[in-house]
């Protein structure tokens, strides 16, 4: 009766360029590829002495988080300003949506300062999408997190850390550990990695904390920390928000750090090899243990500096891509005004 | 006023009557079918030919907003809905506010009805004061004053016993109980059916668990009081095997289910559509397999629209945070229609499922064809495309998923009890 949508015909344009950036979910495995390779160029410049380009000269870019952020609202800033970007950072939690108004009248209200980019975070899934179908054409929307649905450029920069010290994805065994029923990250992870090759991809938590038929995503499904860390190249910890806690999720901090907690001990099941990383703010003494989350292995200030590599390489695509589709548009509306 | 109804295909699910014929309608009653009655002259005949007559269309659950949400829709805007769609008679749920527990506002929606004249309310009553689950509602009272049957919708009556008082006054009376069936801890948050797509899209989930569970305690509740009950818009297949396990053990308990649960899947929910968000959500392929296969049970007796229109801001908002629901009743025939042309049920049966199936669940006279009634009819043109469209939407709501798609059947004339209340064109 109506066709299967395709999430991937709202951000990209007809050329199959990134327009928005709103999943890692049905991406082709040469676009992510691309997206990490332009951000590789990126990292390097961020060494040098002069750290901006002029990629986004001229251009305005709004970052609209309605719930509170401080490592992704700061890197995306950063990473608009290293594109000379003007920006304008708004906290929507604190102002608007506070006295009533709605997300498309925050939206329309944007719209009329001509703003180029949205960097949107939404407690709401799919609220990047419902901007995504309302903005006008030439407004590019960059997804920082929806409610537990996406946060593509958490993935990609751990994709760009993993990338970075492993190098080809097809023999890799990845663990992510934790909360996956409310991470958004999880979810994006998983895609990206699929998507990129991965040979195995394991989710590891309590029934409590693994949403129904994950199993659907291509992961394989552990409760057992010690069983689902065997052999695995890469650990992924996700954060555990302590209000969980309180819930009838689980029964204590003390019970889930014993079980699922990154120990040394438990990592000696993981490959001698193995990295380990967090999407950050950790948790110490609830999702790992310190000696784990400073040791060598840990990649997890990798993963902030890499963050903002990421986000000026999505930017930079998206608002190349918009561009274009303008302009196409503009074209053929010029055309079919002759 | 005299109406000739010339050249129809009439068909009353409820006399088996299947046969092109004319109908003769007098003094808002079918006077004759077939042969004229002595001495009729018609002021007005209308021309059936190629088109069904059929009974006017009876609706199990149609939200009209009023009083108290009318930004959303009143009873003039929906009960005009209602005649486009042919439906003549529809059921109110008792969510109004104030809310229908008082005769009070049972009269006042009655009334308005009236003043409208475009279609027949029969109002549901608030099971409990206030819909709050805790004390019983003069259910007796609102019944003489035209409440059709009881309700505490989808909000929880939580203590059981406060829940069988509640059904055992209601049989004390022969009075119709009608559940909505859903677990409120266990849908609490939900936003869509628990499957693979909630998954993907990180929503957070419906299980099955939240209706079957409470359809379990609920059958459980019949079978002890023996209350005359019915479940609106069941969405889970197993919800509807318990359903017919019960009926084949004796209990008398009937059931309905909306037409977008049996055409629709939670797969329809990617991409975030709001005008997907629905409670009871769109369920899994084999949920809708098994609502589809127990649409040939004879315990499943109707086919509801759901109607719940919205003000536009209220789908203009990311997929959870939009209020749920769909209107309706333009679409109910055409929609159901649709189980015809895929072979799954007949006309006539189809019909049955909108006609005499639900006036029988309400105990009610209207439904069929026969001389002496009241002329409640739909004539459609089964094969006629047709678009509905912003402009042409009757409902205040226009919040669908069909907006703009082309439907078969469309219908060109409703009377209700011998009067045009609506006329294509």
């Amino acid at each position: 009766m109506f066709e299967q949508q395709d999430p991937n015909q709202i951000q990209l344009n007809s050329e199959g360029q990134l327009k928005h950036f709103l999943t890692t979910e049905g991406l082709s495995r040469e676009l992510l590829s691309e997206i990490l390779d332009t951000a590789d160029s990126f990292v390097d410049m961020s060494a040098q002495q002069v750290k901006k380009v002029p990629l986004l000269r001229g251009k305005t870019v709004v970052n609209l988080f309605f719930e509170a952020s401080t490592r992704t609202a700061s890197t995306f800033e950063l990473a608009a300003k290293r594109l000379s970007a003007d920006v304008l950072n708004l906290n929507i939690s604190t102002s608007s949506t506070a006295k009533g108004e709605t997300l498309r009248d925050t939206l329309m209200t944007m719209e009329a300062m001509h703003s180029d980019m949205f960097v949107v975070r939404h407690s709401d899934s799919g609220a990047q999408h419902y901007i995504a179908e309302n903005v006008t054409p030439n407004v590019a929307v960059i997804n920082a997190g929806d409610g537990r649905h996406a946060h593509p450029t958490q993935a990609m920069l751990d994709m760009l850390t993993i990338r970075q010290h492993k190098g080809d994805f097809s023999p890799l065994k990845v663990a992510i550990v934790g909360d996956i029923l409310h991470s958004r990250v999880a979810r994006s992870q998983i895609h990206a990695l699929r998507t990129l090759g991965a040979a195995e991809v394991r989710v590891i938590a309590p029934h409590t904390l693994l949403p129904r038929h994950i199993e659907a995503l291509g992961v394989q499904v552990y409760t057992d920390m010690n069983q689902g860390l065997k052999d695995v190249d890469v650990v992924m910890m996700l954060r555990l928000q302590r209000e969980r806690m309180l819930s009838a999720l689980l029964p204590s901090e003390a019970e889930f750090y014993k079980l699922y907690g990154l120990s040394e001990d438990k990592l000696k099941h993981a490959h001698p090899d193995a990295i380990v990383m967090h999407p950050g703010p950790i948790n110490r003494g609830v999702e790992i243990e310190s000696a784990v989350a400073d040791g060598p292995r840990s990649l997890i200030l990798n993963q902030v500096t890499n963050g903002i590599a990421v986000r000026m390489a999505v930017m930079s695509m998206s608002m190349s891509g918009q561009t274009t589709e303008a302009q196409r548009r503009a074209e053929q509306q010029a055309s079919s005004a002759e | 006023m005299n109406i000739k109804i010339q050249g129809g295909r009439v068909i009353d699910p409820a006399s088996q009557l299947d046969q092109v014929t004319d109908l003769y309608i007098s003094a808002g009653k079918i006077a004759a079918i077939g042969e004229a009655p002595a001495g009729f002259t018609a002021d007005q005949t209308i021309d059936a030919s190629n088109q069904v007559v059929s009974p006017g269309l009876i609706d199990l659950c149609a939200h009209v907003r009023e009083p108290g949400f009318t930004r959303k829709g009143n009873i003039n805007t929906e009960t005009a809905a209602a005649a486009a769609g042919g439906i003549t008679t529809l059921c109110t749920p008792p969510n109004s506010k104030p809310i229908a527990d008082t005769t009070a506002v049972v009269d006042l929606i009655q009334d308005r009805a009236r003043e409208a004249g475009n279609a027949r309310i029969l109002p549901m009553g608030a099971m409990t004061q206030g819909l709050a689950g805790e004390q019983l509602s003069p259910l007796h009272g609102l019944s003489q004053v035209g409440c059709i049957a009881f309700t505490n919708m989808r909000l929880p009556v939580k203590n059981s016993l406060v829940l069988t008082r509640c059904l055992e006054y209601a049989a004390t009376h022969d009075l119709l109980v009608i559940f909505q069936a859903e677990d409120a801890g266990l849908s609490s948050g939900g936003a869509m059916h628990e499957d693979t797509t909630c998954t993907r899209l990180g929503l957070n989930g419906i299980p099955e668990t939240a209706e079957t569970i409470e359809v379990a305690r609920c059958l459980l509740l019949i079978e002890q009081t023996e209350v005359r009950a019915h479940f609106g818009q069941l969405s889970c297949e197993r919800s509807v095997k318990m359903v017919m396990e019960a009926r084949n053990r004796g209990l008398q308990v009937t059931a309905d289910i909306a037409i977008q649960n049996l055409l629709l899947t939670d797969e329809n929910v990617n991409g975030f559509d709001p005008n997907f968000h629905l409670i009871p959500p769109l369920r899994s392929q084999l949920d809708r397999a098994g609502l589809r296969q127990a649409l040939l049970s004879d315990g499943f007796q109707a086919i509801c629209s759901d109607h719940q229109p919205h003000e536009t801001a209220a789908k203009q908002a990311p997929f959870a945070a939009t209020e749920p629901g769909m209107t309706g009743l333009e679409t109910l025939l055409s929609l159901s229609l649709i189980l015809v042309d895929q072979e799954l049920i007949s006309l006539p049966q189809m019909l049955s499922k909108l006609t005499s199936g639900p006036a029988k669940v309400l105990g009610i006279e209207s439904g069929q064809i026969a001389e002496g009634l009241p002329a409640d009819l739909c004539i459609f043109d089964p094969q006629a495309e047709w678009t509905l469209t912003p402009e042409t939407c009757k409902s205040a709501g226009q919040n669908t998923p069909f907006m703009g798609h082309t439907l078969k059947g469309q219908v060109n004339y409703t009377l209700l009890e011998g009067q045009v209340v609506y006329q294509l064109n």
